[in-house]
């Protein structure tokens, strides 16, 4: 589904991929960790298209095409689908309208009609007991006056929505109570199929007790140093990144 | 440039005069005294660095003092129907008021007077002889001068004590000429204590000919009285549309102003508003959509002169291609305004880079214990919110058009009149969407 070969990337002239590699494939579930400033979230925003970076070098094909040509929305529409660290504030755009545009937008692109309203309706009813949105929120601007939690849920909320084949969960679970962390996990783990796959970027393991990995990789300094099944992410866990950091500088 | 208006005056002063009325004469050449004192505002004046008109006078401008009447029927060739406005029409051609079709206008509330100036005020000279000119001939403004010695007719409208308009006032101010012309009009509004009222002026150009067009409105709301003014502009690219709105609040008034351009050539709006009761609420709103060439200032100054006063002031601008948008918010607290809470927000969106905006907070407080504010910003699109957006599979296009959409929406939240603010939302979007690139007649009443 998803390869990356040999990337780079750099921000104001300041490399931080140096050649990632990683294969996801269709029903797996991948967790990236890795320490501050490993380039975790750098992965997810060039993925989507950030124009802010830029790839120096490598190749990433999506299903078969050059991800890297893609606009941003166009690889939206091809199915990827980022659940943000920090999301958006955006005043005066309702989340009806908002969610509208992506999902006809999404349609068109596949040579569908548009939803009509009473489809639309129920579609957003139904994905928001999906993770237990407040309707009250829906009614609201995107992400406006939402607190930490409730943006989150409400970015799987989107996911839900688009029906993504890739997901990427980028800390997702930061800034998140327990009870909250359980609810959005419920709604990743309710979404997965076997056609389907999700790359899950965080910090700590404890997400990844609610959504189990097949693939546990330890990001370091812009490539992918180790990687392994979940217990990696318990060893990680309990021994911290540095043994993982003094075995890379050994080897250099 | 001023003389051959000078020589105009004195030529013809006769005719002026007789095609007008005894009450708005009164003043007239006193008016016509003051603007051969001031002349033509220039950009060098404080008041009106954002506005150059230079250009807009060097054109001949056929004046219709005699009256000879316009061959157009605006009833045929405007279907007005905003769905649901249901209002009350009126029509000024170019400087007169066109004979009002009753049948087209329910019965109105009783008391009520709307019509021509000129001829309430031939008929009713008791009713302006209080309020024509009072607001207007003392201020030390050519444009204003002008227009009192010139105007010779206009839009009237008397709403009696405590009584409440059923249905929104509509005025179309339509300019229509085979060669390039001036209009002058004035128009006068008078809500008596405790009456409610709600007008929307729209302005509208026909022919392709360069229009200049200097309105001066003068309203009076009287104690507890509630006025609501809108405001919309769709004009063409060689329009000179220069409109003054001065505004009296008595005691315990409200006024909503909200004053929208969607398309013009150079316009240039100058509001005051006089806060000379107490408990006044007063909401100033205004939104700017400019593009090509074209030229918005908005000149606005709200006055606190008595105590425990509220005014909310918010115009926004979305400014693209050449075009200059200028905002001056003076804000005036006299020392006596004590409690006074008056806070002032400008906000604007360039989305080219010869896109020019130039903004003018200018507060004068007197008073101590008041509590006032005021913020501008100049800025782009919110490149991040685009982003996210687009990570959702939005086009780069269609944000765009969501976030200046947004952007503007508060503004479009202050209408008050439901079925208007559909509209305008709709034609807000047209606009964004680059579909009323030019005036279409009448967009709005189609």
């Amino acid at each position: 589904m998803l390869q990356i070969k040999n990337l780079h990337a750099s921000i104001n002239g300041k490399e931080i991929l140096k050649g990632l590699d990683l294969v996801v494939r269709p029903g797996e579930i991948h967790a990236i960790m890795g320490p501050n400033g490993a380039g975790k979230s750098t992965l997810a925003s060039v993925l989507t298209g950030n124009t802010a970076f830029e790839v120096t070098k490598g190749d990433v094909t999506f299903n078969g095409k050059d991800l890297l040509e893609l606009s941003p929305e166009n690889r939206s529409r091809e199915g990827i689908f980022l659940s943000f660290q920090y999301p958006v504030e955006i005043p005066g755009v309702s989340m009806v309208n908002f969610m509208r545009s992506a999902l006809n937008e999404h349609r068109k692109y596949k040579n569908l009609e548009p939803l009509s309203a009473t489809d639309f309706l129920r579609t957003m009813r139904e994905k928001k007991e999906l993770v237990e949105m407040d309707n009250k929120l829906a009614n609201r601007s995107v992400n406006e006056g939402f607190s930490g939690g409730e943006k989150k849920r409400n970015e799987i909320f989107q996911m839900a929505m688009l029906d993504p084949k890739l997901a990427i969960l980028d800390e997702t679970d930061s800034g998140l109570d327990i009870d909250a962390l359980r609810i959005v996990a419920n709604g990743v783990n309710k979404l997965k199929r076997p056609d389907n796959a999700s790359i899950v970027i965080t910090h700590y393991q404890r997400l990844l007790d609610y959504i189990v990995p097949d693939f546990v990789h330890v990001l370091y300094d812009g490539r992918i140093v180790k990687s392994g099944g979940k217990e990696l992410a318990l060893e990680l866990e309990e021994r911290g990144y540095d043994w993982i950091k003094k075995e890379v500088d050994e080897a250099i | 440039m001023e003389q051959q208006y000078i020589d105009l005056y004195k030529q013809q002063n006769d005719s002026i005069k007789k095609h007008s009325a005894a009450v708005m004469n009164d003043s007239r050449d006193a008016s016509f005294a003051l603007f051969q004192k001031l002349g033509f505002p220039t950009s060098a004046l404080e008041n009106y660095k954002y506005t150059d008109l230079k250009e807009a006078l060097s054109v001949d401008y056929g004046l219709n003092i005699n009256r000879i009447s316009v061959p157009v029927n605006p009833y045929e060739v405007f279907s007005c129907d905003v769905p649901g406005i249901h209002s009350y029409l009126y029509f000024v051609v170019n400087d007169a008021f066109y004979p009002v079709n009753d049948a087209r206008n329910n019965v109105l509330p009783k008391g009520v007077i709307i019509g021509s100036l000129k001829e309430v005020a031939n008929t009713h000279p008791e009713l302006l002889k209080d309020y024509y000119g009072k607001l207007s001939t003392i201020k030390e403004d050519g444009l204003i001068a002008f227009n009192g010695a010139f105007a010779q007719d206009g839009f009237f409208m008397y709403v009696p004590k405590n009584v409440v308009m059923d249905r929104p006032v509509q005025l179309v101010n339509i300019l229509r000429s085979d060669v390039d012309f001036m209009a002058n009009s004035h128009n006068l509004v008078i809500l008596e204590e405790g009456a409610k009222a709600q007008l929307l002026v729209c302005d509208h150009t026909v022919d392709d000919v360069r229009f200049f067009a200097n309105r001066v409105t003068e309203v009076f709301v009287a104690q507890n009285a509630s006025y609501e003014h809108y405001k919309l502009e769709n004009t063409h690219i060689k329009t000179t549309n220069l409109a003054t709105l001065l505004i009296d609040q008595q005691a315990s008034s409200k006024v909503l102003a909200n004053v929208i351009t969607l398309h013009n050539g150079v316009t240039r709006n100058t509001i005051e508003i006089d806060l000379d009761g107490e408990n006044c609420e007063t909401l100033l709103c205004g939104m700017v959509i400019a593009d090509k060439k074209q030229q918005v200032d908005n000149f606005t100054s709200v006055i606190h002169n008595k105590p425990n006063c509220q005014s909310r002031e918010l115009f926004k601008y979305v400014l693209d291609d050449m075009s200059k948008g200028g905002f001056t918010g003076k804000l005036y607290v006299a020392k006596d305004a004590q409690k006074t809470a008056a806070f002032q927000t400008n906000r604007n969106i360039l989305l080219s880079k010869t896109a020019k905006m130039r903004t003018k907070p200018q507060l004068e407080i007197y008073a101590d214990d008041v509590k006032c504010s005021h913020g501008a910003t100049i800025g782009s699109l919110d490149e991040t919110a685009k982003f996210y957006m687009q990570s959702r599979g939005i086009s780069e296009e269609e944000a765009r058009l969501l976030l200046m959409f947004a952007f503007t929406n508060d503004v479009i939240e202050n209408i008050q009149i439901p079925a208007l603010q559909d509209r305008m939302k709709l034609l807000v979007e047209k606009r964004l969407r680059g579909e009323l690139s030019k005036c279409e007649g009448c967009v709005i009443c189609q």
